[in-house]
């Protein structure tokens, strides 16, 4: 198999900017890296059919040793229209993330920061275990030693409700 | 005429069917009917080709008269056609979960009508993958299945889901690059892409490219298998689709890569010169999934983890090479695809029920839904592997060919195989001390939907019933592990031995070549 030298500079660089722009945060560049990458791969499957050659299928008299290999121009084909379907999607939701956030840049996961924030101290698990830990302890409830302000106004209200409907 | 030959309606009727419920997008009760009618009847026909194939053999089918090496085959194995049957009761269950959660909710979250026909592609495209004997070919079905899991991943819109999609998009797409690449390397080196006439072709090859291929197809699969250093994207997309959307991406995307690269392992560069790589990675994605599981509060992302971490497991089983692993790993895949999907139906219903998905904002919920309780409990117990479910069984048959191999490295597996199932029902443990068995009012920041009293979260009857009814199906593998473990067992001989597969597609007079042994990569 020869290989056209062009072409592989070509590919080589589409290659490397592709990459270079895939690492970027904004959203519109890593877009435009992903086309790069998918047309540098399209050149090697170009390439892996061989010299440009004739139409295969054209005539009966050609020589088939003059054939361009037809495959690897199918499988282009296919994987064009594959790659401008996702870039079509691609366009449709950085528009929607730049409508609902007014910003072209990948935004972190809130759950993944809240994760990495939570300190090794967990409120269940590690406390004081209180003394008495009957249920019906004389002492304050052991809720009211959690300082989360939602979580000491609500349980009131639905101790009262389930000891009525109890 | 052979029944196998009917295998490309099992692509065919889906995408059919999508088309029928597009042009149905007006009418919500007809699209219903056609998408169920034409998942149920899609099962029944898959049904029939798992039996043809175990009492007949491996079979292919030809398409549109291009003789094998140049043509499209489908093949029908038994790996294949256990995997189809699987696969069809999870999405129908699935889908029959999401219909009853569009007639209760309507369509404002989620675009109904435009989900019919997505998901019908995705499965499709999810069928194709397993059915196809052409590496090509296997490119096209995991990007149609990608594609129609895009438009999935960011129904409706909202903001969480567009963040997520595009992370989950990126990847896909850069990982369908590297295989894009691989495919056009391994034409370049042998000239064709039938499987099956590549596994004669490559064992041509020098040791060198047929490693450098051999890596790049795994990296390209393992990126969509969520193997550890590729997982990182499956936790953070995942959980912000709908329910049943995450339920069904649980279940099969990920056991489609697991799959390819079965099939990488065991037909295209069979033997053991990757075995090593392959066990410490296997590793390395059951220990540090369930550790990241361990961190979570939100029951969705806890379950992303587990998700990631067994598929280390199968990873395992395949990387033994050995009929035992294999046959288990196959087994497990089976296991974990509806085990996983039931759960995330339940933790679905944990939502409506209580508000929220956060363990954080739980309690109480075995009191206020015994019913849901028990849905959650049984695939819960599955996953960590308690006896005497399929759970337990197929990791039993995973440590048993772990230590039957007896390599060093391989008993070092079978005993983070153990702390990992043990770590799994540490954090299935504190999801129900949590959510199931405490007060409500013990909760950090209890939901107020939990804290209303009365029916307000009512379950749809449909989302129920759809989700008991895939849990059976759960617990039936169970019941019928006998014979399950016998079409693994029987796939994986088949499987290892390739002659079957490589002679059904192009003919009985090609000689299969020898397997590489290269005792010494142990």
């Amino acid at each position: 198999m020869s290989i056209n030298l062009t072409l592989l500079i070509v590919m080589g660089v589409l290659y490397a900017c592709g990459i270079y722009l895939i690492l970027e945060r904004s959203l519109t560049r890593v877009l435009l890296g992903l086309m790069l990458l998918a047309n540098a791969t399209n050149i090697l499957i170009l390439s892996t059919g061989g010299y440009a050659g004739l139409a295969p299928f054209f005539t009966k008299e050609t020589n088939p040793d003059s054939y361009s290999d037809p495959l690897p121009q199918a499988l282009i084909l296919t994987s064009i229209v594959i790659s401008f379907a996702v870039t079509a999607f691609m366009l449709g939701i950085i528009y929607r993330t730049w409508v609902l956030a007014r910003q072209d840049e990948i935004q972190d996961d809130l759950e993944d920061v809240r994760v990495a924030k939570t300190p090794s101290f967990d409120a269940e698990d590690d406390a004081i275990v209180p003394l008495e830990t009957s249920e019906f302890a004389i002492t304050p409830s052991s809720t009211q030693d959690r300082n989360h302000p939602e979580a000491t106004e609500t349980p009131n209200s639905s101790t009262t409700q389930e000891g009525g409907s109890a | 005429m052979n029944l196998a030959s009917l295998s490309p309606l099992a692509v065919l009727l889906p995408i059919l069917g999508a088309a029928l419920a597009f042009l149905l997008i007006r009418h919500q009760t007809a699209q219903r009917v056609v998408s169920i009618g034409i998942l149920s009847s899609t099962l029944l026909l898959e049904c029939l080709l798992l039996f043809s194939v175990w009492t007949g053999g491996t079979t292919s089918v030809t398409l549109g008269g291009w003789l094998p090496p140049w043509g499209v085959v489908l093949v029908v194995d038994q790996f294949s056609s256990l995997m189809l049957v699987v696969s069809s009761v999870v999405s129908l269950a699935v889908l029959i979960y999401a219909t009853g959660q569009g007639m209760a909710d309507g369509d404002h979250e989620a675009p109904v009508s435009i989900f019919h026909p997505t998901y019908l592609i995705l499965v499709a495209g999810v069928s194709n993958a397993f059915l196809t004997g052409d590496l090509f070919n296997l490119y096209v079905g995991f990007e149609i299945l990608l594609t129609a899991s895009y438009v999935l991943m960011t129904l409706g819109g909202t903001g969480p889901r567009i963040r997520a999609g595009v992370t989950y998009v990126v990847v896909s797409v850069v990982s369908s690059v590297l295989f894009l690449i691989a495919i056009a390397m391994i034409y370049g080196a042998t000239g064709t892409i039938t499987m099956a006439d590549l596994a004669v072709k490559l064992a041509e090859l020098d040791q060198g490219t047929q490693n450098l291929l051999h890596v790049m197809l795994l990296v390209a699969f393992g990126i969509k298998a969520a193997v550890f250093p590729l997982s990182f994207w499956l936790p953070d997309s995942y959980p912000t689709a709908p329910a049943p959307v995450t339920a069904v991406f649980a279940g099969l995307l990920t056991k489609v890569g697991v799959y390819a690269m079965v099939r990488t392992e065991t037909l295209l560069f069979p033997g053991d010169t990757l075995n090593v790589p392959l066990m410490v990675v296997a590793l390395l994605t059951m220990v540090v999934g369930i550790l990241g599981a361990l961190a979570q509060s939100d029951i969705k992302r806890l379950l992303s983890f587990t998700l990631v971490s067994h598929i280390g497991y199968m990873v395992f089983g395949l990387a033994m090479s050995s009929v035992a692993g294999l046959g288990a790993a196959v087994f497990y895949v089976a296991h974990h695809i509806t085990v996983q999907t039931s759960l995330f139906l339940v933790t679905g219903l944990i939502e409506r029920r209580g508000g929220s998905s956060s363990i954080d904002r739980l309690g109480g919920l075995a009191k206020l839904s015994p019913l849901l309780a028990l849905l959650f409990f049984v695939p819960a117990m599955n996953l960590a592997g308690i006896p005497p479910f399929s759970g337990f069984l197929g990791k039993l048959g995973l440590l048993q060919a772990g230590v039957e191999l007896g390599t060093p490295l391989a008993i070092v597996l079978v005993v983070g195989g153990v702390v990992t199932s043990l770590l799994t029902l540490l954090a299935i443990a504190r999801v129900w001390n949590r959510a199931f068995w405490r007060k409500p009012e013990d909760a950090e920041y209890p939901d107020p939907v939990l804290l209303t009293p009365g029916n307000v979260g009512v379950l749809p009857r449909t989302m129920v019933g759809s989700t008991a009814a895939l849990v059976v199906f759960g617990v039936a593998l169970t019941v019928f592990a006998g014979p399950l473990f016998q079409v693994s067992d029987g796939s994986a001989e088949i499987m290892l031995d390739r002659s079957a597969y490589i002679h059904s597609v192009l003919g009985d007079s090609v000689e299969v070549p020898p397997l590489p042994q290269n005792g010494g990569a142990k």
